[in-house]
């Protein structure tokens, strides 16, 4: 780099704007939640904010859109693709990207129906009403009294999202660390507020924290590495260098295996998995529904970035790596989960059995012929992530819903008998879990068909059929749920169901009912999914 | 139109059942049931009266479903698949009529018993239906779901293991399959278009070592679901779980899928394949000949026998199509439908002895016939159809075959033709402990059918006896059906060694 002089006046970045929009609404929407949680009285606050967060979504998914229909081709490309690098090559706002944007959008306002459900506490938003109170101290019942809120949860959530967004699209290793930490913090924080059970709310914060931070570290050190190997952080300058490369690269195989170990653990991949059922269990439930669905997802698309676009020239050093994690993380997942006994840990595991079953589609590299029609890697994982958020939302939803006087009853037993109780309730959790399931007919199957058939295109067939094996033994699991909420004869007096609110009641109608319309007429979705076409580099 | 209307009328028909009112008598329920499912009947005979033999797949549909990975909503029938949809049209009604009386374990759910069971003959007549093999897998699994609550759901003691026990073995199947479904998607995609239909499967060009992982794929699903030994074990607790009329909608029609789509898929698509590993099949059939028929003469519960005697004819009728020759494909085929109903009398009747005694025990019954002959009648008839008494029904089809495997295996014919003499003491061993001898205390209760039971009983045993003496019309249907399958898989029926001539005949031994 040159040192500014008098005699060369620094150039004005180029930033197209309009390009940029909806990750800008989302962050401005996040500030002016901050100054109107300064500037409003107490009292009207928790309307105010749930209100403002709403409009701010659905402003960013509007402007998602429109970039995406407004996305250009791009010219010479050896493969459909859709976009350009924008903000002097920090972002890429890309095909890809912008669905991701979209999916991680319309994640955020189906989670915030369930933060701002507050009808199950007698009135209460589900976060505790002064954090900073000793957990059964007289201070905390004090605070009930006084109907205090944390309000603050929803300018967290946009920050945390305007971090996922920016993750996804982020084109160098610099700004994909800034995006990982800004998606990061506000998460562990939110952790950290449960109204009820919060000892185990706090550390799961905690440990979220330490071992979060730790592989950010991991992240950082491969940036600086891959930084040491190609002379630059940019995405499409590594590439440069990996292709041309004529050495065996020692210091390129320690940068990519660093980068790896911190997005596989964002990702929940064995055996960087240690955090999720702690975490999953721990964090208020609608926390946990929005971080299960759309940190994954973000997540992804930036392992996928960083990996097909930086990476792509050494796929033959990295790919052997991902197919011994893909298939650790999809048995030891379906494995542990069938000794579980808490939903909510029991749904971790399950995510982490899903983030292998994803792996197994991202591993194969398959980016597609030259027509680009065919199901790829990347199509095939952006429609996994998004029905496979879309019902984890759901579940956590309904998780919400079964309690007894003490909160949330997510010990299994206490689910026996739900079906006779509440058969829609029941009916809509075991249509998640046959989704997840991968039973024909819902969308988690046309999901898991989707990576499966990008694994069989790239070569990687054994894959596809420890995949299927891995799904019967998950399977079993889920399978497990459905007996105990329609075969078992409940426990003393059931599960007690709380009336849901309206909230809730359509945030898991809208996902069984993409869930279903999803699994039987896909084809819109994929078509879109297949649209977005390849990584811009 | 006329398949998918078909296919549609049951599943409309449980879906107004689901929102049936509860509080109503469930009898309105019941008749709203019967009477879709006599519809559906009525529907198949006209199509069967349409069906022209030698004209290949008709009732043709074929439109776009999922353009993005090639799949099509393709359906079709060919003499195989009217065989297979007119069973199933012909028993669920019975069926429906047996359950009349079921007592459940929660009476409010009437309607979704009867829903689930309209939905599962839906889906079947689909699956028999399907010409695009992603459709056929979609509700190949779909199946599952209604079969996996009527079971869980409506069942008796160890219900609720016997459901996730079936359900597990047949999702590890149905997914080993779709990892052949996705290797052919690959294959298509790469040869050009991605397709899943039938008649572009049957061009496809395939590598050696890849047909034999494809087939297998799908072989291991279909022989989960038939089943073949070893794969049985799901099925005789599932049998003595379930109520008799889910025990029937089971063993007799969706275990068919089993066999009716290894002669489509399997033998059709991979012909070397089926060849290469035929000799292993064979070998296996003939042990579950043998295997069930031993097993199902040790057995106490009723139920349990029942579905042993089911393992060893579904041996037979794997025999008959991994033989490959005409005769015994043929055979086989038929047999699909003999045993469809031969099982279906024996399950619905002695699931009728069991509501009467309390008990599924062969050793708590015992002269059964002094209080109720007709009941005792109907169960004879139904053992000696299963044991292929000549003059019944299944006779036809079993002696195919044999004669059919004989040609291709000397041992394996001879082996497999034991299991006739085993079935002989299975059945009637049986029918001595449970119908003859003294009255067992405990039995005095068991009532004569009633009006409503023999309705559900007499037109499976009428058509017994009715295709015992005349299964032309049947054969002729799926004949010519059965001619391009064993073109593709075999080099033609193999010449007889001692070929008869014509008048040599008679009077040759004087």
């Amino acid at each position: 780099m040159i040192a500014p002089t008098a005699d060369t006046p620094i150039p004005a970045a180029q930033i197209d704007y309009v390009a940029l929009s909806p990750l800008l609404v989302v962050a401005g929407f996040a500030v002016l939640g901050l100054v109107l949680e300064a500037a409003l009285p107490r009292r009207r606050r928790f309307l105010v904010q749930a209100v403002v967060t709403a409009v701010g979504l659905v402003i960013a998914l509007v402007a998602s859109v429109m970039v995406y229909l407004d996305l250009p081709d791009v010219a010479e490309a050896e493969r459909v693709a859709r976009g350009a690098v924008e903000a002097e090559g920090a972002v890429t706002v890309d095909g890809p990207g912008v669905l991701t944007w979209i999916v991680l959008v319309v994640f955020a306002l189906l989670s915030l129906g369930l933060f701002a459900e507050r009808r199950f506490e007698a009135g209460l938003s589900p976060f505790t009403g002064r954090a900073a109170d000793v957990p059964g101290s007289r201070e905390e019942s004090e605070a009930v009294t006084h109907r205090l809120e944390h309000t603050e949860v929803f300018p967290l959530v946009l920050f945390a999202l305007s971090g996922m967004m920016l993750f996804a699209t982020a084109n160098d290793l610099i700004t994909m660390f800034v995006a990982l930490e800004v998606l990061s913090l506000p998460l562990y924080v939110l952790c950290a507020v449960a109204r009820r059970r919060r000892l185990i709310s706090q550390e799961a914060a905690l440990k979220y924290f330490l071992l979060g931070a730790f592989s950010s570290v991991f992240f950082l050190y491969g940036a600086a590495l891959a930084y040491g190997y190609a002379g630059s952080l940019n995405l499409t300058l590594i590439d440069e260098a990996v292709t041309a490369r004529s050495d065996s690269g020692g210091l390129l195989l320690v940068a990519m295996a660093m980068i790896a170990v911190g997005l596989l653990f964002k990702i929940g991949a064995v055996p960087f998995h240690a955090w999720t059922p702690d975490v999953y269990q721990g964090a208020p439930t609608p926390v946990t529904a929005f971080m299960a669905a759309a940190t994954k997802a973000a997540a992804f698309v930036a392992l996928m970035r960083v990996f097909f676009v930086a990476f792509g020239g050494a796929s033959w050093d990295w790919r052997p790596t991902i197919w011994v994690v893909a298939v650790l993380t999809m048995v030891f997942g379906s494995i542990v989960a069938i000794a579980q006994t808490d939903v909510k840990r029991m749904l971790a595991y399950s995510s982490i059995a899903h983030a292998g079953f994803l792996l197994v589609g991202f591993s194969a590299a398959y980016l597609g012929v030259a027509d680009g029609l065919s199901v790829t890697s990347v199509s095939s994982v952006l429609f996994y992530l998004f029905v496979y958020g879309v019902a984890t939302i759901g579940a956590f939803a309904i998780v919400t819903v079964v309690r007894d006087s003490a909160g949330e009853t997510t010990h299994l037993a206490r689910w026996a008998g739900l079906g006779r109780q509440s058969p829609w309730l029941a009916g809509a959790f075991t249509l998640f879990m046959l989704s997840f399931a991968g039973i024909p007919l819902t969308a988690g199957f046309i999901g898991k068909w989707g990576v499966f058939a990008a694994a069989w295109a790239g070569g990687t067939w054994p894959l596809v059929v420890i995949g299927v094996l891995a799904s019967a033994l998950a399977a079993y699991f889920y399978v497990r749920v459905v007996v105990l909420m329609f075969f078992t004869e409940p426990v003393g007096d059931g599960p007690a169901v709380a009336a849901p609110g309206v909230l809730t009641t359509v945030v898991i109608a809208l996902a069984a009912i993409a869930t279903v319309v999803l699994g039987i007429v896909p084809g819109p979705m994929l078509d879109v999914v297949q649209h977005a076409g390849a990584f811009v580099r | 139109m006329m398949l998918t209307v078909l296919a549609l009328t049951p599943l409309v028909g449980a879906l107004v059942l689901a929102f049936w009112p509860r509080s109503a008598d469930p009898r309105s329920a019941k008749a709203v049931a019967l009477l879709v499912s006599v519809v559906a009947l009525v529907l198949a005979i006209v199509i069967a009266l349409q069906y022209d033999p030698g004209a290949g797949y008709q009732f043709v549909e074929e439109r776009e479903w999922i353009p993005a990975i090639g799949a099509h909503y393709a359906l079709g029938l060919n003499g195989i698949g009217l065989t297979l949809v007119l069973l199933t049209t012909i028993l669920t009604p019975l069926v429906i009529l047996a359950a009349w009386g079921d007592r459940l374990p929660d009476p409010s759910r009437t309607n979704s018993y009867l829903a689930w069971m309209l939905a599962l003959e839906g889906l079947a007549i689909g699956v028999f239906a399907a010409t695009d093999v992603f459709l056929f897998y979609v509700l190949f699994e779909a199946t599952l779901v209604p079969l996996y609550f009527l079971i869980g759901a409506y069942g008796g003691a160890g219900r609720s293991y016997a459901a996730v026990k079936f359900l597990i073995y047949n999702l590890v199947g149905g997914l080993l399959m779709l990892a052949a479904i996705v290797g052919l998607y690959a294959l298509t995609a790469e040869a050009g278009e991605p397709s899943f239909l039938h008649s572009d499967l049957l061009g496809l060009e395939i590598g050696e070592g890849t047909e034999r992982l494809l087939f297998l794929g799908f072989f291991i699903a279909f022989a989960i679901k038939a089943p073949l030994w070893p794969l049985h074990t799901w099925l005789p607790d599932a049998a003595a779980s379930a109520s008799a009329s889910t025990s029937v909608l089971m063993v007799s029609i969706v275990d068919k899928i089993g066999t009716f789509a290894m002669i489509r898929w399997c033998l059709e698509i991979f012909p070397g394949a089926s060849q290469w590993a035929s000799p292993v099949v064979l070998i296996l059939a003939v042990v579950s000949i043998l295997y069930g028929a031993l097993l199902a003469i040790g057995q106490d519960d009723l139920r349990r026998l029942i579905a042993f005697t089911s393992v060893s004819h579904f041996g037979f009728i794997i025999l008959g199509i991994f033989a490959f020759t005409t005769l015994s494909t043929a055979g086989a085929t038929l047999y699909m439908f003999n045993h469809g109903l031969s099982t279906a009398v024996l399950f619905l009747v002695t699931g009728m002895m069991i509501a009467r005694r309390g008990s599924a025990r062969i050793s708590d019954f015992g002269g059964v016939q002094k209080v109720a002959p007709l009941l005792a009648g109907v169960l004879l008839i139904g053992g000696l159809s299963s044991l292929s008494l000549p003059g019944l029904a299944p006779f036809v089809s079993e002696f195919m075959v044999l004669a059919g495997t004989f040609t291709v295996s000397r041992p394996l014919a001879v082996a497999a033709t034991l299991g006739i003499i085993l079935a002989a003491l299975y059945i009637l061993l049986m029918y001595r402990r449970t119908m003859t001898g003294p009255l067992a205390p405990g039995s005095e209760g068991v009532r004569e059918l009633d009006r409503r039971e023999v309705a559900a009983l007499a037109p499976a045993v009428v058509l017994i006896v009715a295709l015992g003496f005349v299964p032309q019309p049947l054969l002729s249907v799926i004949e010519p059906a059965l001619g391009p399958v064993v073109a593709a898989v075999s080099d033609g029926d193999p010449v007889p060694t001692h070929p008869v001539e014509a008048g040599a005949s008679e009077g040759a031994h004087e």
